[in-house]
């Protein structure tokens, strides 16, 4: 299974990755080698199994809607480089 | 405090209570050892002294009081992958560098309620990403017993100061292998527990149906005594197990055998071309458990050579789902010069992550990409419903599997970073335990020719720590593998 350089750019988009095209060559040729290994899994029947997502079997544990932690909005906006108001600042969406 | 490299947590227990020593004492002298070899071996990227010593005064007042706990005072390092509010958590990443997390992890907390000492943060691979401690931004860590070598990963930092008396026990993280695969080359005891049994909460994700919390110390009682605090049920990690935590270090001493223990030995791990001395060392080990009384028996588990690409798919999307959060908004690294968010965004991802975590979060968005994620995804999680059903009937006929768990001893550093399929290979013996999510333990075992540890792996049912716990510590008082430590000079 080979991944060409336009398959890796499309998934570096999905990803939000900036990628060269040194980058990108690089990838596309260690990705090919390692979706080459998955190819194995089509020899393993699996007609009838059911998927597996976790070890354990997951329930939906709930509580009561309560506030628990507050008073934190101090040591959350502490970490941005930028904010006002309460508000995290960031760069504008521009639409060509 | 001149001695601590014969220190152990239990020994320590005694010694603090004793008053042979004060836990300000012990930690001083972690804190002066750190000072000399860190530097060499790299193990710690963040070293709290001021926190340390304030934990360590703390416990001081506690056991004068007579209100301790068998951690309390004891000198821990924990893996930087783990929150601790105030003190940096990077994992290891350039994204994180700076990052101060406002709140603890369940893990840290409950440290911290015993009062145990938190010497510092420990190194890894980038994200839980790799197997050999090679991808951090904070540089390589060296294995204690060949400078040259790498200690494993992801958790190299944690094996590495357990292995060079940097700390007397560490925390370390588990998703493929990254607790049991350093701890079997840096010759150290590493679990990781049932999937489940130790929470998630403020343990930052890489794939979270397969992380999990665990242990790295010089003995298995002293694994136990660790695993003890970090256990148990947390109603903030919704994937936590709800089920009582057996005392651990206490049970440990209740069998003198292994009379009627049935061990398995699963073939697809003894293939021809297993590494003859690792082959050696695991033939001593299975006699030694025989002579304790345990029998053992050939079986298969049929679905073994379909781990690693299950694992490759499955881990892999996870993170890419996992780290889609790391943007620069809130938090971590933000790209500085950037026409527009989006632009943002991408730089942002590019500059703050590494080759290796994006070429993994570029496979993970492949998998689960329009058109593929029938194929790879849900295909990758059948195989794991097969996988995890291989040992389920395994444990119908037996109470313990044993396996080696690495294929090989500590390998050059450089040796493999160009090769991203040959570091995966390096888990080869651990990713199935992942995915079935069980319980496993890793102890010294033997030494190759060039005088490199080799572990030796346990793994059981779910739920059942305590069967690995008797098996390993009734192996450690007949081996004395577990004693050798390499020699470090400054």
């Amino acid at each position: 299974m080979s991944i060409d350089t336009q398959t890796v750019h499309h998934v570096a988009q999905l990803a939000r990755l900036k990628i060269s095209d040194e980058e990108n060559a690089l990838y596309a040729e260690q990705l090919s080698r390692i979706l080459n290994l998955m190819e194995q899994l089509n020899q393993c029947p699996t007609d009838n199994v059911s998927p597996m997502s976790h070890a354990v079997t997951l329930r939906m544990p709930e509580r009561e809607d309560r506030v628990l932690n507050n008073n934190t909005r101090s040591h959350l906006l502490r970490g941005t480089p930028s904010h006002k108001n309460g508000y995290f600042c960031v760069p504008k969406i521009i639409v060509e | 405090m001149n001695d601590i490299q014969e220190l152990t947590i239990a020994k320590s227990i005694l010694g603090l209570r004793r008053g042979d020593f004060s836990s300000v004492e012990i930690t001083h002298a972690f804190l002066k050892k750190i000072d000399q070899l860190n530097r060499t071996i790299n193990a710690y990227i963040t070293v709290d002294a001021e926190g340390a010593l304030a934990a360590a005064k703390r416990a001081d007042q506690r056991l004068q009081r007579g209100d301790a706990k068998p951690l309390t005072g004891i000198p821990v390092a924990h893996k930087d992958l783990f929150c601790t509010k105030g003190v940096a958590t990077t994992c290891g990443s350039r994204m994180l560098s700076q990052f101060i997390a406002p709140y603890d992890a369940t893990v840290t907390t409950r440290l911290k309620q015993m009062d145990a000492v938190i010497l510092g943060k420990t190194n890894m691979d980038e994200f839980a990403m790799g197997s050999s401690t090679e991808t951090s931004y904070f540089g390589v860590t060296r294995n204690p017993w060949d400078l040259e070598r790498t200690p494993g990963g992801s958790s190299g930092g944690s094996a590495a100061a357990v292995s060079a008396g940097l700390c007397l026990a560490a925390t370390g993280t588990d998703t493929g292998g990254s607790i049991r695969q350093p701890a079997s080359l840096t010759g150290v005891v590493g679990i990781k527990p049932t999937y489940g049994r130790v929470s998630r909460f403020g343990m930052i994700a890489f794939a979270s149906s397969l992380d999990q919390g665990g242990v790295f110390a010089k003995t298995v009682e002293d694994a136990a005594y660790l695993l003890q605090v970090m256990a148990g049920h947390d109603p903030k990690d919704a994937t936590s197990i709800d089920a009582a935590v057996p005392d651990y270090p206490d049970l440990i001493h209740q069998k003198a055998t292994l009379q009627n223990v049935r061990i398995g030995v699963p073939e697809e791990y003894f293939t021809r071309d297993l590494n003859p001395l690792v082959r050696q060392s695991l033939e001593t080990a299975l006699e030694t458990f025989r002579q304790l009384g345990a029998t053992t028996v050939s079986l298969s588990l049929p679905c073994t050579s379909y781990a690693i690409p299950t694992y490759y798919i499955l881990a892999p999307a996870e993170a890419s789902s996992n780290l889609a959060r790391y943007d620069g908004v809130k938090y971590g690294h933000r790209s500085e010069s950037t026409r527009d968010l989006h632009d943002m965004y991408c730089q942002t991802r590019s500059e703050g992550f590494g080759p290796e975590v994006k070429r993994r979060i570029m496979l993970g968005t492949y998998v689960l990409s329009a058109g593929y994620y029938d194929a790879y995804y849900r295909k990758a999680q059948r195989v794991r419903r097969l996988i995890a059903d291989d040992f389920e009937t395994a444990f119908k006929q037996v109470d313990l599997l044993v396996t080696p768990t690495s294929p090989t001893t500590a390998f050059k550093l450089g040796e493999r970073v160009d090769d991203p399929v040959q570091m995966y290979l390096s888990d080869i013996f651990t990713i199935s335990v992942n995915l079935a999510g069980l319980p496993a333990l890793s102890l010294p075992c033997g030494m190759d020719d060039k005088g490199l540890p080799i572990g030796i792996q346990l793994i059981s049912p779910p739920l059942t720590e305590t069967k690995l716990f008797h098996a390993g510590h009734l192996y450690q008082q007949a081996t004395d593998w577990h004693t050798k430590q390499p020699e470090m000079t400054e």
